[in-house]
């Protein structure tokens, strides 16, 4: 039977998930069978794709990436693979929207923000003590290789105007808007549906405090804009930025942007 | 004319600048679709809105 081990196709005779984990692992290994776990055997079909484990070793770098990628629904892998986006501002959004993606496998990323981190970030962005006074770009690519070494990471750590929105999101598929004031937001938006005729924006308004997290959703208002927060809860003073309702609304975002890079347009 | 899903009546002709002012929009702040295509913010004031037209108009709040 032609089956996908560990990311290698091999002929096997094996009839069940357990007989291929007798083949080549040890009984304690886990065997994850089309993205599931499975604890009990399962007959194969031809084509099936498995992962057996070993749990607490490291393995060989050429299986490495099939092995991250095992609990992903069959398939999507290639398609993430050659994904290509862009996030502007990583903040709240942007850093936590980066660490999806480098999980799941998108191919390629472009950081951009022009700022450092520092301490008021902690309480909902994706960075730790010891990045105070990095540049985010580069605090973030420094996470997201230890993920997923398997992607490609570009940044810039540079403020994004209307003049350079052209130059710098050109041949990304899919431009992630995270950025924290609402005036900038527009400046994107605006910018690049006017400048980049085929681009995608995946943008995000009303998600600070903590009202209900069943408020927060994804729209799509335009053709090309998908919106996701509740629209109305503006950060403001006396009311603040936290991690549950940023990154609710952030993964909002990321699946969108799964969404699209395998060819789901509907929100 | 259609604005964000609800039918509006168009009262008299106005730009759609003039219109986004009537209903107090912060012009910074927004983006406007007009029949499926973004409205260059430089055009608003050229841009005549009549009753078949269909808006979409976002307006950003703050946070991040």
């Amino acid at each position: 039977m032609k089956l996908t081990v560990n990311g290698n196709e091999m002929e096997l005779a094996c009839q069940s998930a357990f007989e291929v984990r007798e083949q080549i692992g040890r009984q304690t290994d886990i065997v994850i069978l089309n993205g599931f776990q499975i604890d009990k055997d399962c007959q194969l079909s031809e084509n099936d794709v498995l992962s057996v484990i070993q749990k607490g070793v490291m393995p060989k770098e050429e299986e490495l990436e099939s092995m991250m990628m095992a609990r992903h629904t069959p398939h999507v892998h290639k398609q993430l693979k050659e994904g290509r986006v862009a996030i502007a501002g990583l903040g709240g959004l942007g850093s936590n929207i980066a660490v999806m993606l480098a999980r799941i496998g998108v191919g390629q990323l472009l950081l951009v923000d022009f700022d450092i981190v520092e301490p008021s970030n902690l309480n909902r962005q994706s960075y730790y003590i010891r990045h105070l006074g990095l540049p985010k770009t580069l605090a973030l690519k420094e996470q997201l290789e230890e993920i997923n070494p398997f992607i490609t990471i570009n940044t810039e750590t540079i403020k994004i105007t209307e003049e350079n929105v052209k130059q710098l999101f050109s041949g990304y598929d899919i431009v992630c808007e995270a950025f924290d004031k609402p005036d900038q937001k527009s400046m994107l938006i605006n910018t690049a549906l006017e400048q980049l005729p085929a681009v995608k924006i995946v943008s995000a308004s009303g998600m600070a405090g903590y009202e209900s997290s069943n408020r927060i959703q994804t729209t799509r208002p335009m053709k090309r804009l998908y919106l996701c927060g509740d629209l109305e809860t503006g950060a403001r003073v006396g009311r603040g930025l936290m991690a549950p309702r940023v990154q609710i609304c952030a993964g909002h975002q990321a699946n969108m942007i799964l969404r699209l890079l395998i060819g789901q347009e509907e929100i | 004319m259609k604005v964000n899903g609800h039918l509006v009546e168009l009262k008299k002709q106005q730009s759609l600048y003039e219109y986004l002012m009537e209903k107090n929009f912060k012009l910074t702040l927004i983006a406007v679709e007009r029949n499926g295509e973004i409205v260059p913010k430089a055009t608003y004031k050229e841009v005549l809105l009549e009753e078949e037209d269909t808006l979409e108009i976002v307006q950003f709040v703050g946070g991040g």
